[in-house]
């Protein structure tokens, strides 16, 4: 057991991990913040999306040991100072851009890190970005939508096209 | 100007903010004090006779608590099946037990063998590791026909064969419908295949069994999508432990899709062995044995002939299917092949014989069960994909012949004992031309065609059988069950509303629609209501979602619930208003005598309910709570017509989907935002299993497809924006609020839509195509271009 120091969200995290526990398990039951969701095994579905040091991370890709000392921002750190919804999340309320909401947090880490780099995505940009990031309910018409319409973008006209 | 509030508002979704957050509470999100994991150890051969299970030095290995095998479940009932086919000689289907853990054989790859309770998940995944398993290999059978031929490997030995049921519907019409495809004018033959599929809810399944040997009740945390079905299943035919001792509660649940309908055996597991242990027992699936133990769906083989007069009028409909029952019956699996899918036939036309024969068969796979839209998928495919054939060959529109053979008057008994009540399939299709802009369409294949690309359009119809029911009859047909559902509404001293329900959300955002009907029945504001469901020990009783029922079934329950709400209301606001009931009206949220400035509002008359000081204690009791039970007297039936538009490289056979269209018809709309969300994803899984997706068995029964890397699901870039339309409404007659069911839609009505624009697209290129069986990709459009 090794014990590493992981800030999420701001506060600094403790605890013993062995050296084969992942990131995401450590984010999930060492500090709790259960919003990040495990849904496959091999890397695929990225609702573990999470950013390490800035940078969108699958975390179940990551060893803890490998994030020792690292600032992690989850999707519980992603609300407003004032805790209300951050642009990119009311847009996906406005839009309807979740329906079981399991795919939800990784698909705000994801979308928001695309946002950062490229903050007026195309449509064909963002489901380039979205390639490793599943969800089986919306058919991605309008997280597409919601992501448009956070980064200024007008999409009034798409639904009737 | 849209509604904002009420019936037909667009309202944003309450429940978002949590998604949204991270404060979801799934059930892996669930951790009970001194919880134990289990891990299960699965077979890794598709059919064998275990000779022995050394569990002995596993036992001994750190952090293992208990080991379970089948042996522990001596007496224990197996995992039941909720539904019984009689076959074509009136007799009942072959229904092998399905234990909790293997015993005497494995008969699929991960059949659970061995239940290891350690006090972590890497504790129990390591003494896995150490049991010795002794498993002697037995010839697997995967393929149905073979299956069925004399001398193959049986998949339960105490069972005559791997027949489950020859199934013949209807079968008096048998003579007359061979009659009529012998005598008619054009027949046309299609063999094909309805691909199997794993749903693939994002959530994997999960479950955590809890027990208080206090007061000796058990409870079961779990991904359920029916956590009363479960609790029904699991307590009366598995473990024995009455329902006052039993509570399942299913929380958030991250999608279901109908793989989260039916009861699991580690559902059973996690509740029994907290029992046993005296410990909660936590068990969390991974993706890896998501695909070997969620219940998968379709893998129907069908050879359909159709039969048209002079006039090219339908006359008669033959249908031959081997519907794959994998190695054990799953929950409702028997009446997915049969009355979810034979009922299903007439589509949208009038064809006046049909027969059916289904043959279900077990093999040594994952059991098949109900998936989005549970056989009524299988019978839209069969049906459009024939009638489109039949086009093609006559050389007439295919749009043209659906709408000569369009049912126009309702309501329409059709030849397979089902009475469509209401529907304009006209309408439909006229608003899907004008979506689609089916005019357009001649010159923006000459674009294709500049760039050397095939453009092609697909159409089809598609009629859905919604709110399965009513009790009576589904008794009849099979159902151990009934199909009624439940709501209670709880009316607060001041005025709020706690309504629980029998119907689950697991994405369909109920905690929003359902308080947007109460809300306009009252007149009272939706933050007002909050929706209360998941929890056996919270809500009178519940069917639970799926097969698009939720409001039709549910919501009307809560509706009857309401109007008795307000009945008993009125009756208090007279005694207030000192006025005559029969004068009391409630509109906006206030009680009025009619015809006087006399009134008392809603939260004035919830008071009086239970401080009830000034009262009519002599006529009426205190409070303001509700039950009712509704149990509808026909099904729904959704309809609509679908188009897709694709462009075929004819070089690499690589399709891509340009356009697609939907025009439904669902009756009633309570919020519109999330009826097109629920099309959406319909459509995406329908363009899922005609493109990508495909759940492969070798012939040895190992799943060659059992992983993201391997079963290929759309992504973000393999869709297009979809166009949607529901205007062309034609509310049910049956039902108090006029609704229909929308979640299956989508997933029905897509696929034929686009491998019929694959087909034109090859068509335009000269190459005539008779079928492609899905799913589309590159090769298969490849080999059927250079064959």
């Amino acid at each position: 057991m090794t014990k590493v120091t992981i800030k999420v969200n701001g506060k600094p995290v403790t605890a013993e991990v062995e050296g084969r526990t992942l990131l995401v398990e450590f984010l999930r039951e060492k500090s709790r913040n259960t919003g990040t969701h495990v849904g496959c095994d091999t890397s695929q579905c990225g609702a573990c999306v999470v950013h390490v040091n800035g940078n969108a991370v699958k975390s179940c890709t990551m060893f803890a040991i490998e994030a020792d000392g690292a600032e992690v921002r989850t999707v519980e750190g992603m609300q407003n100072a004032d805790g209300s919804l951050s642009a990119l999340q009311a847009a996906f309320q406005e839009h309807h851009g979740l329906q079981c909401g399991f795919c939800t947090p990784g698909m705000i880490m994801s979308a928001s890190d695309l946002l950062k780099n490229n903050p007026k995505p195309t449509e064909a940009e963002i489901r380039h970005h979205l390639e490793g990031n599943i969800c089986r309910c919306t058919g991605y018409h309008n997280i597409v939508k919601a992501i448009m319409a956070a980064s200024g973008q007008d999409v009034s006209n798409i639904a009737a096209e | 100007m849209p509604k904002d509030h009420g019936i037909g508002a667009s309202q944003k979704r309450r429940e978002d903010v949590r998604f949204l957050t991270g404060r979801g509470q799934y059930t892996d999100d669930i951790n009970l004090h001194g919880q134990t994991y289990v891990y299960f150890l699965r077979s890794d051969v598709a059919h064998g006779k275990i000779n022995s299970i050394d569990t002995s030095a596993a036992e001994a290995m750190e952090g293992v608590v208990r080991i379970f095998t089948g042996a522990d479940f001596e007496g224990i009932g197996g995992l039941p099946c909720g539904w019984q086919v009689t076959d074509r000689f009136g007799q009942p289907m072959q229904e092998p037990g399905h234990p909790v853990l293997a015993r005497g054989k494995v008969r699929h790859v991960g059949d659970p063998i061995a239940a290891i309770v350690a006090e972590t998940k890497e504790q129990a995944r390591d003494a896995a590791e150490a049991i010795v398993l002794d498993i002697e290999e037995l010839p697997a059978v995967v393929d149905m026909k073979a299956a069925l031929a004399e001398g193959a490997a049986k998949v339960h030995d105490e069972l005559s064969s791997n027949l489950c049921y020859d199934w013949g519907f209807v079968e008096d019409n048998k003579a007359a419908v061979d009659e009529a495809i012998k005598n008619a004018a054009h027949v046309t033959t299609l063999e094909l295949v309805n691909n199997r599929l794993i749903a693939n809810p994002m959530e994997p399944r999960v479950a955590v069994g809890d027990y208080n040997f206090a007061n000796d009740e058990s409870t079961l945390y779990t991904t359920s999508q029916n956590p009363h079905v479960i609790r029904l299943l699991m307590g009366a035919f598995v473990l024995g432990i009455p329902e006052h001792k039993l509570r399942v509660v299913a929380p958030d649940v991250g999608g279901g899709f109908g793989t989260k309908i039916f009861h699991y055996a580690e559902e059973a597991f996690v509740t029994f062995a907290a029992r046993q242990i005296k410990r909660p027992v936590k068990w969390t699936s991974t993706r890896s044995e998501a695909f070997m133990s969620d219940a998968h769906g379709r893998d129907h083989v069908t050879k359909i002939e159709l039969a048209l007069d002079a006039d090219n009028n339908f006359t008669a409909l033959r249908c031959e299917t081997y519907a794959n029952m994998g190695a054990y019956l799953s929950t409702f699996a028997p009446s997915v092949p049969t009355w979810l899918h034979g009922t299903l036939l007439a589509g949208n036309y009038r064809t006046p014989l049909i027969y059916t024969n289904v043959k279900a068969v077990f093999t040594n796979t994952v059991p098949v069960d109900a998936y989005r839209g549970a056989g009524r998928p299988e019978a839209t495919f069969q049906i459009e994909r024939v009638v489109d054939k039949a086009a093609r060959e006559l050389g007439v529109d295919p749009i043209q012949l659906r709408r000569q053979n369009f049912i126009t008057q309702f309501p329409y008994s059709t030849p397979v004992a089902v009475q469509y009540d209401t529907g304009d399939y006209v309408a439909t299709m006229d608003k899907l031309e004008e979506i689609m802009d089916m005019s357009g369409f001649a010159a923006r294949r000459k674009e294709s065609e500049a760039k050397g690309k095939w453009r092609g359009l697909g159409v089809n119809c598609y009629i859905e059988a919604c709110g399965i029911a009513p009790s009576n009859l589904v008794g009849q047909l099979g159902a151990r069950a009934g199909l009624y559902d439940a709501a209670t509404v709880r009316v607060n001293a001041t005025g709020s509303i706690s309504v629980m329900v029998g119907a689950h959300s697991h994405g369909q955002g109920h905690e929003t629609t359902f308080p947007q009907v109460i809300a306009e029945m009252i007149g009272i504001d939706e933050s007002q209501i909050d929706i209360v469901h998941g929890d056996s020990s919270k809500i009178p009783f519940g069917m639970g979602t799926y097969g698009s029922r939720s409001l039709a079934v549910c919501g009307s329950a809560m509706v009857r619930a309401t109007e008795k709400v307000i009945r008993k209301a009125k009756k208090i606001a007279a005694h207030l208003l000192e006025a005559s009931e029969a004068d009391i009206e409630l509109k906006n949220g206030k009680f009025s005598v009619a015809g006087t400035d006399k009134s008392v509002d809603w939260a004035g008359v919830t008071l009086a309910a239970y401080v009830p000081h000034n009262y009519p204690l002599e006529d009426i009791e205190p409070g303001l709570e509700e039950t009712a039970f509704y149990d509808p007297s026909n099904f729904t039936y959704p309809s609509g017509a679908y188009a897709c538009e694709v462009e075929v490289d004819p070089e690499t056979g690589k399709v891509q989907i340009l356009k697609f269209a939907a025009a439904d018809d669902f009756g009633n709309v309570v919020n519109p935002m999330i009826v097109e969300g629920q099309v959406h994803g319909g459509i995406a899984q329908g363009i899922g299993q005609a493109m990508l997706e495909a759940a492969i068995y070798d012939e040895n029964g190992q799943l060659q497809s059992a992983s993201y890397m391997d079963y290929a699901m759309p992504r973000a870039d393999d869709v297009p924006f979809y166009i949607v339309d529901h205007s062309c409404a034609t509310p049910c007659t049956h039902n108090p609020l006029g609704v229909k069911g929308c979640g299956e839609a989508g997933a029905i009505g897509s696929p034929p839509a686009v491998v019929n624009a694959v087909i034109d697209a090859l068509a335009s290129g000269g190459k005539n195509v008779g079928h492609i069986n899905m799913p589309l990709t590159p090769h298969r459009v490849w080999k059927a271009i250079n064959s």
